[in-house]
């Protein structure tokens, strides 16, 4: 067992994990945040996506210890301290942007990471963006949709809510 | 103007917010105090005689608590099948045991051998590799017509053969049927694959097993569509535990599309453990291993022929199926290629002589089952692509043929014994003709072969049958279930209302759905009413959520109780006014007497019922709580027509969904939009289908492409902003809220639309193309164009 500490949420977390504890598995079963959620084992469908110093990371792709001294930041910590949705959660409510919920966290967090990097994409870019994270629900049109909205722009224009 | 509440609205999904905030709770969040963790030890190989299983090694490492065989599950019942299908000669279908853990044989790759229960999922992963399994390979059996052949390797050794049952339907019709082709002005004829694929909800399933031995009581914690149903399945035919020392409960799940309805040796198996060694017991699947353990969807090898005469109307209609069942038969896998098939061989058209005939079988690869739409996507996609065919060999439009054909008299019995209430094909064609904006196709052609793409326009039609009933009906067919369904709405003293409802709501918004229509009809504020699902013991009971049924059943469950909940309530008014019960109206929450300014709010008669001082407790008892059984009369049959425009690229093959429309009649609706959100993701997996997804067995039974680095998931840039309208509405004539269902038409009705826009496109082209096996791949495409 080693040690690890790191930032999550803005908090100061440690904990004993073995050498191959994944991120993803320190964050659920170490901190019961579950809100990171796990839906395949190659790293490619997006459900566990946190941030990590700013960056949009798979969780299941990284040690635990490879965060050592990291900032993390997860969906539990993207609403405001009273539970208000920030802008991203709430267009995906407003625009029924998700069914299940399982791939929505990673969903979120990736929205997050390319609205920071690129404050109004097209279509064609969210959807090339969203290329790492798998939704069978929802059929991508909501979920884009609401990406567009929560960043400003209008999408009264596109069919259907 | 939209409404902004009730039935109509589209209310904002109060799910979402614990979804959003990472605060659901999926049953992989779920840990029991002290519990243990199973790695199941699977067959590496499709099909072997297992001639000895070592666990001495493992059982001496780290952690591990016992490990499992299927030595362990002697006299313990095999995995039940839910649906006895009746052969053509009348004899019931051959149907194989199905051990929860393998024994002598293993069957397919991913059969479970052994189970290893630990104190942590490492060590229970690094036990099973210590397991040496003494395993003497046998021949695979993969291609279901190899499977039949004389003298092939047996599956089932006890087994006649690989045959399941040769189902005929309706047999009676069959000579008639075969002379009417043999006489027909023209016949059509198409041999095609309809493509096994892997549901693949995004939660992998689980399983937590916890056990009071002080009590003798297990609970069971799953990824279900249905808890009460694998409480009935489990523990009557597997594990002999009666329901009063059962519980199930299916909390937050991450979709199904099915193949979370079926019961699973996984289940089974924490169930049985957790009782075995007295401590909590906790299964959680990767992806790789739900590749292999999942049930998976479709794998259907179809011949049909469409008979027409001089004039083009459709004669007779005759199909020749192979069904894949896989290793062993998943519980409703035998419903799916015959009840769930046959019976919508007519489509939208009034083909007068229609027969079909099903040969299911046993092959070495994971067992197939229901998997979104179930039997009707296969049924419509051979109908669509047959008729499309047809019009090219005639040279007649599609659009037109389908229109000349169409059912426009209803109720309307098909020739494959349903009765279709209501629908409007017309209405819907006329629609989509307008939301897909066909008059402007051939511009866009022009302006996709200005860049040198070749653009092609596909449209079909579909229809569904949801909800399946009634149970009787259903009985004489095989099912070994009810179909019905239940609700208890409960009111509380102060107004507030909950419905324990037998649907499973795993993505499509029960949860704000529901109270739109119990809030509706009383009046009240959609806030006031809460949804209870997902656990027996809150639940009186429930078939759960699949087949497009929840709002068609179990919502028409809780509109009967809710009706008993207002008769009661208007007699506790009555009496507070002092009035006659026939005499009193409810309207937006108050209670008043005809013809009079008196009222009672709803909240006062509620308080009533609890605290009954002035009551007429001669009369009826006090309390406000009621439970119906709905047992609907018939199907319901939401009906569409679909457009897919693609863009093929003539240089490599790649096909690209540039314009996807849908008009769909679901009857009537509640919140259009979760309807909008179910077509979506129901276009989705049908495009996936056509141009992406493939389970893909190689001639050892190795899945080749199990996991999503090689099975094609469809992403957002497969995918174009979607044309949905459900404007066109034929509203149910039998359930009380008029609705018809509308999770599965999506996925129903997008592979014909995506395949003939295909074929339109190579046309175009000057490619004589007619038909392409779906996934249409730019290879497939490219082989086509250039073969």
């Amino acid at each position: 067992m080693t040690q690890v500490s790191m930032t999550v949420n803005g908090k100061a977390v440690s904990g004993d994990v073995e050498v191959r504890t994944l991120l993803s598995s320190f964050l659920r079963d170490h901190l019961s945040l579950t809100g990171t959620h796990v839906g395949c084992d190659t790293g490619q469908c997006g459900a566990c996506m946190v941030h990590v110093d700013g960056d949009a990371v798979k969780s299941c792709n990284m040690l635990a210890l490879e965060a050592d001294g990291a900032q993390v930041d997860t969906i539990e910590g993207q609403a405001a301290e009273d539970g208000t949705l920030n802008t991203i959660q709430q267009a995906f409510q407003d625009h029924h942007g998700l069914q299940c919920g399982f791939c929505t966290p990673g969903m979120v967090m990736s929205a997050a990471a390319l609205l920071k990097d690129n404050p109004q994409p097209t279509e064609a870019e969210i959807r090339a963006y969203l290329e790492g994270n798998i939704c069978r629900c929802t059929g991508y049109h909501n979920i884009v949709k609401a990406i567009m909205a929560a960043s400003g722009q209008d999408v009264g224009a596109i069919a259907a809510e | 103007m939209p409404k902004d509440s009730g039935i109509g609205a589209s209310s904002k999904r109060r799910e979402d917010v614990r979804f959003l905030t990472g605060t659901g709770n999926y049953t992989d969040d779920i840990n029991v105090h002290g519990q243990a963790y199973v790695h199941f030890l699977r067959s590496d190989v499709a099909h072997g005689r297992i001639n000895g299983i070592n666990t001495d090694a493992a059982a001496a490492m780290p952690g591990v608590v016992r490990i499992f065989t299927g030595a362990d599950f002697e006299g313990v019942g095999g995995l039940p099948c839910g649906w006895q299908v009746t052969d053509k000669h009348g004899e019931p279908m051959q149907e194989p045991p199905h051990p929860v853990l393998a024994q002598g044989k293993v069957r397919h790759v991913g059969d479970p051998i052994a189970a290893v229960v630990a104190d942590s999922a490492e060590q229970a992963r690094d036990a099973a590799e210590a397991i040496e399994v003494d395993i003497e390979d046998l021949p695979a059996v993969i291609d279901m017509k190899a499977a039949l052949a004389d003298g092939a390797t047996k599956v089932h050794d006890d087994l006649t053969s690989n045959l399941c049952y040769d189902w005929g339907f309706v047999e009676e019709n069959k000579a008639a049927v075969d002379e009417a082709i043999a006489n027909a002005a023209h016949v059509t004829t198409l041999e095609l694959v309809n493509n096994r694929l892997v549901a693949n909800p995004m939660e992998p399933r689980v399983a937590v097993a916890d056990y009071n031995r002080a009590n003798d009581e297990s609970t069971l914690y799953t990824t279900s569509q249905n808890p009460h149903v694998i409480r009935l399945l489990m523990g009557a035919f597997v594990l002999g535990i009666p329901e009063h020392k059962l519980r199930v409960v299916a909390p937050d799940v991450g979709g199904g599309f099915g193949t979370k309805i079926f019961h699973y040796a996984e289940e089974a198996f924490c169930t049985f453990a957790a009782r075995a060694i007295n401590r909590p017991v906790k299964w959680t699947s990767s992806r790789s291993e739900a590749f292999i353990s999942d049930a998976q969807g479709r794998d259907h090898v179809t011949r049909i022929e469409l008979a027409l005469d001089a004039d083009n109307n459709f004669t007779a209609i005759r199909t020749e199926t192979h069904a894949n069942m896989g290793a062993y038969l998943s519980t409703f896998a035998s419903s799916v290629p015959t009840w769930l098939h046959g019976t919508l061989m007519a489509g939208n058209y009034k083909t007068p002589l229609i027969y079909v005939n099903v040969k299911a079988v046993f092959t070495n690869t994971v067992p197939v089952d229901a998997y979104r739409g179930a039997g009707r996507p296969e049924a419509t996609f051979q109908l669509e692509r047959v008729i499309d065919k047809a019009a090219r060999e005639l040279g007649v439009d599609p659009i037109a043929l389908r229109r000349q054909n169409f059912i426009t008299e209803f109720p309307y019995a098909t020739p494959v014994a349903v009765e279709y209430d209501t629908g409007n094909y017309v209405a819907t064609m006329d629609k989509l003709e307008e939301v897909a904006d066909l008059s402007g196709f051939a511009a866009r052609r022009a302006a996709s072969e200005a860049k040198g793409m070749l653009r092609g326009l596909g449209v079909n039609c579909y229809i569904e049958a949801c909800g399946i009933a009634p149970s009787n009906l259903v009985g004489q067919l095989g099912a070994r279930a009810g179909l019905y369904d239940v609700a208890t709405v409960r009111v509380n003293a102060t107004g507030s209302i909950s419905v324990m409802t037998g649907a499973h709501s795993h993505g499509q918004g029960h949860e704000t759905a529901f109270p739109q229509v119990v809030a509706d009809m009383l009046g009240i504020d959609e806030s006031m009413v809460n949804i209870v699902h997902g656990d027996t013991a809150k639940i009186p009971h429930g078939m759960g959520t699949y087949g497009s049924r929840s709002l068609a059943v179990c919502g028409s469950a809780m509109v009967r109780a809710t009706e008993k909940i207002i008769n009661k309530a208007k007699k506790i008014a009555a009496h507070l006014m002092e009035a006659s019960e026939a005499d009193i109206e409810l309207k937006d929450g108050q209670f008043s007497v005809a013809g009079t300014d008196k009222s009672v709010a709803w909240g006062d008669v509620c308080l009533a019922a609890y605290v009954p001082h002035n009551y007429p407790l001669e009369d009826i008892e006090p309390g406000l709580e009621e439970t119906a059984f709905y047992d609907p009369a018939n199907f319901t049959y939401p009906a569409g027509a679909y457009a897919c425009e693609v863009e093929v690229d003539p240089e490599t093959g790649k096909v690209s969904i540039e314009r996807f429309s849908a008009a769909d009649d679901f009857g009537n609706i509640i919140n259009p939009m979760i309807v909008d959100g179910q077509v979506h993701g129901g276009l989705a997996q049908g495009i996936g289908q056509a141009l992406l997804e493939h389970a893909i067995y190689d001639e050892s039974g190795q899945l080749l492409n199990a996991s999503y680095m090689d099975y094609a998931m469809p992403r957002a840039d497969d995918v174009p902003f979607y044309e949905v309208d459900h404007s066109c509405q034929t509203p149910c004539t039998h359930n009380p809220l008029g609705v018809k269902g509308c999770g599965e038409a999506g996925a129903i009705g997008s592979p014909p639309a995506v395949v003939n826009a295909v074929i339109d496109a190579l046309q175009s082209g000057g490619k004589n193309v007619t038909h392409i096996d779906m996934p249409v791949s730019p290879s497939r495409v490219w082989a086509a164009m250039n073969g």
